[in-house]
C-alpha cells in the first residue's frame, strides 16, 4: 500500500499529461492545466521543506558541537538576515534586501563561477595529451575553437573564426545530436517504466 | 436571432476585411487547435494617417450594440478574445481613439470559435510516440517472458562496488552528488536509482554515505531511498538522516558548499550522477584534488568532456538511464533497455531514409514525397 | 633538460592558477582592447531577428541565471534591452531562476531609464516563478495564471502593457538568457515546439555547443554564446548608434584572448613534457 498510491498517482498523472499534449479538448485540457497548477503549488511548498531542513541540520550541529560546527552560525545568520529583510521591507531596489543581494550575493556568486577558469586551465593541462591520433585531432580542434572564440584568433589568421564556427556548426552539432537522440530515448524508456510502475526504486521501494 | 442574422451575413461576406480609416485591414479567425472559446484578431494600420492614442477592440453584443472588450496599442498587431461560446458567430471591429474621441471604425469581421479533439500539428508526433512506446513495451513483455537479453559491459557501473570498498578500507566516507536539478528531471530520477544501489553497498561495507542535495525534494527522496537500502541490508541502525542534507538551490552556492565538504571530510569515493551544468568541473576537480576515486555520469552533453577529463569513470548520456536495469538485472527493466535500442534503430532508419529521400528528391519525385512524409511525421506545432 | 621536462610534467596546479589570474588581471588593468569583427553566425542571426520585428512587438525575456554567471550573461541582457528599446519593442521580463528576478530589474530599469522607457507601458518585470517547464506550459494557456501580479505586487490586469497579452500566443519573440536548467532547453521544447513561438537565446560559453543542434533545425533563431556572444551583440548595437560607450563585455575580450593563449601554452607544455617522458619510458630497458 505504501508504494501502491504513489504508483497510481504517477500512472494517472503521466497518462493525462501525455494526452494533454495531443488532445486540446475538455476535460483533458482543464485537468492538464489543473495538474500544472498543482505542480507549481507543490514545488513552491518544497521551498519551506528545504528551509526547515537547513535550519534543523545546522541547529543540530551547533547543539552537538559537531565537527566544523563554527560554520553553522554563519549559515543561520545569513539565512535569517535575508529572510527578515525581504519580509519586512520587500525586495525593491535600494532596500536592504536588494543591497545585500547586489553587494554580497552577486560578487560571491561571480567568484565561484570564475573558479571555473582556473579549473579549466588545470584540467586542460592534465587531460589534453596527444596520446594517439584521435586525441591529437581533439587537441587541434580545441586550439582552433579556442582561438576562434576570441578576437586574437582573427588577428592571427582571418580564417580561424570561420573554421571555428564551421567546427561548432557541423562536427560538434553532429556529435551533440547523436548523444541527444540517445539520451532522449533513454528519457522515453525511463518515463514509460515509471508510468507503468516497472521502475519504482526512486520511490524508495524495492527495484 | 436578430443579432445572429447580420453577423452570419458578415461571416459569409468575409472573415478578412479592409477599410479606409486608420485601421486598414482586420482578420478574425478561430484560434486553431485549442479547447475552444477563443477568436484571434489580426490587423494592420495606416502608416499615413495621424496615430491615435489607442485602438479599442469592440465585439457585437447579442442585442446588436458594440461592447468594449479590450484596448491595444495603435500599431499593427493581434488580439485574442477568450471565454466565448463555441459555435456562436462573433463580430468585431477596431475603433481608433484620439484624445477621448472615437475615430472611423475599422472594417467589421466575424468568426466562430471551435474546439478540436486532436491537435492537427501533432498527429505525426502521436504516430511516432505510439510506435516507439509499442516497441519498448513489446521488449518489456519479452523480458518478462524470460527471453535472454544481453547488455554490454558498462565499466563505470562495474566500478561502483570497488569504489565503495576502497572508501571502507581507507576509513573515509563515500559522497554521492545527485546533480543540481529537481525530481522533475529524469536524470535526477535515474540518479536516485543508482543511489539506492550505492547506499546498499555502503550499508553492507559499513561506510558512511554523504548526500548533499541542491533541492529540498531531492533531499527528501534521497533520505527515503537510502533509508530503504539500509533497511533491506539489515542495518537500519547505521542510517544517519543528517548525512543527507539540503544545502541551497543556488547553483554555485551548492558547488561551494560541496567543495567545502569534500575538502573537510575528504571522501575516498565520489559519485557525480545526474544533471550538471557549469559547476561540473568545479566539483570534479576538487574531488580529484582530495584524491577520491570518482564515478560521474550525465546526459548533459557539454559537461561530459569535463567529467572525462577529471573523473576515473564516466557514464555517457543514456548509460545513466541504463544503470537501473544494468545493476538490478531485472528482466522487465532489461527489456525496456533493449526496446530503447530497437527504437533507436527505427530512428536511425528514418534518418537515413529522410536524408536519402530529401537528396534524391531533387531528381526523382517519389523520393521527395517520402522525405516530405517523414518531415510531416517529425514536425511538431 | 630532462629534469626541466619532468618538472613541467608535474607542475603544481597553483602555478597554473597564478598565471591564469595574471592573464586575466593584466589585460583588464592595462585596459587592453581588440577590435571585435562580427561575421555570419548565431549572434548576428539573433540581432537580425530582433531587428526585423515590427516596432511595438512584445518580446518576453526570461532571466534564467543567477549572480554567479552574471559576468557573461548580464552584458547580453543589457545589450539586448538597449537594442529592443531602440527598435520600439516592449519587453516582458520574467525569471525561471529565483535570483534572475533581481538581475532583470537591474538591467531593465537601468536601460529603460537611460532611454526614457516607462515601466508598465514599455516594460514590466513579472518576477520569478517555480515549476520551470511546467510553468511555461501553463503560460501557453494563461500567463495570468502563473503571474497573477508582477514582481512589485501590481495585479496583472492593472498593467497597461499586459492588456493584450493573455498567453504565450500573444508574444512575438521569446529570449531565454540561460545558465543551465531551466533555461533554453525548456523554452525551446515548451514555448517553441509546443506553442510555435520563435525562441532566441543567450548562454554561458560552457554550454553553447549543446545549443547548436537547435540552431541547425531553426528551433532557435539565434544564440549569444558566452562573453564573445555578448561582445558581438554590443558591437552590432553600437554600429547603429555612433557614440554609444562600449558595453560590459567588449573590454573583457582582451582578457579572454590572453587567457586562452595561456591555456594553450599550458597544453603545449604539457604535451612536450608528456611526449618526452613517454618516449623515454618506451626506450627504457625492460
Amino acid at each position: 500500500m505504501r508504494l501502491f498510491l504513489p504508483l497510481v498517482i504517477t500512472f494517472i498523472c503521466g497518462i493525462v499529461m501525455i494526452l494533454h499534449f495531443f488532445i486540446p479538448h475538455r476535460p483533458i485540457s482543464t485537468i492538464g492545466d489543473g495538474l500544472t497548477d498543482w505542480y507549481m503549488i507543490v514545488a513552491s511548498a518544497a521551498i519551506f521543506l528545504g528551509a526547515a531542513n537547513l535550519v534543523q541540520v545546522h541547529v543540530h550541529r551547533i547543539n552537538t558541537k559537531a565537527r566544523n560546527w563554527k560554520y553553522s552560525p554563519v549559515v543561520l545568520i545569513g539565512f535569517i538576515a535575508m529572510m527578515a529583510t525581504g519580509l519586512l521591507w520587500g525586495v525593491e531596489e535600494t532596500l536592504p534586501f536588494d543591497y545585500m543581494f547586489q553587494t554580497m550575493i552577486v560578487p560571491m556568486g561571480a567568484t565561484m563561477f570564475s573558479l571555473l577558469a582556473f579549473f579549466v586551465a588545470s584540467a586542460a593541462f592534465r587531460a589534453f595529451r596527444a596520446s594517439n591520433w584521435r586525441a591529437t585531432l581533439l587537441l587541434a580542434s580545441a586550439f582552433i575553437v579556442m582561438l576562434g572564440r576570441v578576437p586574437i584568433g582573427g588577428m592571427i589568421w582571418k580564417q580561424i573564426p570561420i573554421i571555428s564556427e564551421w567546427m561548432m556548426q557541423v562536427p560538434n552539432m553532429a556529435g551533440q545530436r547523436a548523444v541527444m537522440i540517445g539520451a532522449a530515448l533513454g528519457v522515453v524508456a525511463t518515463s514509460l517504466r515509471m508510468i507503468f510502475g516497472i521502475e519504482r526504486s526512486y520511490l524508495g521501494g524495492a527495484d | 436571432m436578430k443579432a445572429f442574422l447580420p453577423a452570419l451575413l458578415l461571416v459569409l461576406m468575409a472573415a478578412t476585411a479592409s477599410g479606409g480609416g486608420f485601421v486598414l485591414t482586420t482578420e478574425a479567425s478561430d484560434v486553431p487547435d485549442d479547447d475552444g472559446g477563443r477568436i484571434g484578431l489580426v490587423w494592420t494600420v495606416s502608416p499615413d494617417l495621424p496615430v491615435p492614442d489607442s485602438i479599442v477592440v469592440e465585439r457585437m453584443a447579442p442585442g446588436g450594440e458594440w461592447e468594449h472588450v479590450g484596448s491595444v496599442a495603435p500599431i499593427d498587431g493581434r488580439y485574442t478574445d477568450s471565454e466565448l461560446e463555441n459555435g456562436t458567430v462573433y463580430s468585431y471591429r477596431l475603433v481608433p481613439w484620439l484624445q477621448g474621441v472615437p475615430g472611423e471604425p475599422g472594417p467589421v469581421v466575424s468568426a466562430s470559435p471551435a474546439v478540436k479533439w486532436l491537435h492537427s500539428g501533432r498527429i505525426g508526433m502521436l504516430v511516432i510516440t505510439v510506435v516507439l512506446c509499442t516497441i519498448i513495451l513489446l521488449y518489456i513483455e519479452a523480458g518478462k517472458r524470460g527471453k535472454d537479453l544481453f547488455v554490454r559491459r558498462i565499466a563505470g557501473l562495474n566500478a561502483v562496488e570497488d569504489a565503495v570498498g576502497r572508501a571502507t578500507e581507507m576509513g573515509r566516507p563515500v559522497m554521492y552528488i545527485p546533480g543540481i536539478m529537481d525530481m522533475d528531471d529524469i536524470q535526477t530520477i535515474a540518479s536516485m536509482v543508482i543511489l539506492g544501489r550505492v547506499a546498499r553497498k555502503a550499508a553492507e561495507y559499513g561506510s558512511s554515505l554523504l548526500v548533499p542535495t541542491c533541492r529540498s525534494v531531492v533531499m527528501s527522496v534521497s533520505q527515503e531511498v537510502v533509508k530503504e537500502a539500509y533497511l533491506q541490508t539489515g542495518r537500519p541502525d547505521a542510517f544517519r538522516r543528517e548525512d543527507i542534507t539540503y544545502l541551497t538551490d543556488d547553483q554555485f552556492g551548492y558547488a561551494a558548499g560541496v567543495d567545502g565538504m569534500m575538502v573537510r571530510q575528504r571522501p575516498a569515493a565520489i559519485f557525480l550522477l545526474g544533471t550538471f551544468y557549469a559547476e561540473s568541473l568545479i566539483l570534479a576537480e576538487t574531488g580529484k584534488s582530495v584524491g577520491a576515486i570518482q564515478i560521474a555520469g550525465t546526459a548533459m552533453v557539454s559537461q561530459i568532456p569535463f567529467f572525462i577529463a577529471a573523473c576515473d569513470y564516466t557514464l555517457i548520456g543514456e548509460e545513466l538511464y541504463a544503470a537501473s536495469a544494468y545493476l538490478s538485472r531485472e528482466p522487465r527493466l532489461l527489456g525496456s533497455l533493449k526496446g530503447q535500442d530497437a527504437a533507436k534503430l527505427v530512428i536511425m532508419i528514418l534518418i537515413v531514409l529522410g536524408v536519402l529521400g530529401a537528396t534524391a528528391g531533387h531528381w526523382w519525385e517519389p523520393a521527395g514525397r517520402v522525405a516530405e512524409f517523414l518531415r510531416f511525421l517529425t514536425h511538431v506545432e | 633538460m630532462r629534469k626541466l621536462l619532468e618538472m613541467l610534467d608535474r607542475v603544481d596546479r597553483r602555478v597554473i592558477y597564478l598565471l591564469m589570474a595574471l592573464s586575466v588581471f593584466i589585460p583588464l588593468a592595462l585596459r587592453l582592447s581588440y577590435p571585435i569583427p562580427v561575421g555570419q553566425g548565431p549572434s548576428q542571426d539573433l540581432f537580425k531577428a530582433i531587428d526585423s520585428l515590427p516596432s511595438g512587438s512584445v518580446v518576453l525575456v526570461s532571466y534564467d541565471y543567477d549572480p554567479s554567471t552574471m559576468p557573461e550573461l548580464q552584458p547580453m541582457a543589457v545589450a539586448l534591452t538597449q537594442h529592443m528599446f531602440t527598435r520600439g519593442h516592449r519587453i516582458i521580463a520574467m525569471a525561471l531562476w529565483p535570483q534572475g528576478a533581481s538581475l532583470s530589474q537591474e538591467a531593465m530599469s537601468a536601460v529603460g531609464d537611460s532611454l526614457g522607457k516607462a515601466q508598465y507601458d514599455d516594460w514590466v518585470n513579472l518576477g520569478y516563478t517555480v515549476g520551470a517547464g511546467v510553468s511555461i506550459v501553463r503560460m501557453g494557456s494563461s500567463i495570468r495564471a502563473v503571474f497573477p501580479q508582477d514582481r512589485d505586487g501590481f495585479p496583472y490586469d492593472s498593467i497597461p502593457l499586459l492588456t493584450r497579452v493573455q498567453s504565450l500566443r500573444d508574444i512575438d519573440l521569446v529570449i531565454s538568457l540561460s545558465a543551465g536548467d531551466p533555461g533554453i532547453h525548456a523554452w525551446v521544447m515548451m514555448a517553441g515546439d509546443r506553442f510555435g513561438l520563435p525562441v532566441g537565446g543567450g548562454c554561458t560559453a560552457v554550454s553553447a555547443p549543446e545549443f547548436y543542434t537547435y540552431l541547425g533545425t531553426g528551433q532557435l533563431l539565434g544564440l549569444l554564446g558566452g562573453l564573445k556572444g555578448a561582445a558581438d551583440y554590443e558591437t552590432m548595437v553600437r554600429e547603429g548608434r555612433g557614440n554609444t560607450p562600449a558595453g560590459l563585455a567588449t573590454p573583457g575580450m582582451a582578457a579572454q584572448s590572453i587567457s586562452h593563449l595561456v591555456i594553450m601554452a599550458f597544453i603545449v607544455i604539457g604535451n612536450i613534457s608528456y611526449l618526452a617522458v613517454h618516449k623515454r619510458r618506451k626506450g627504457a630497458p625492460k
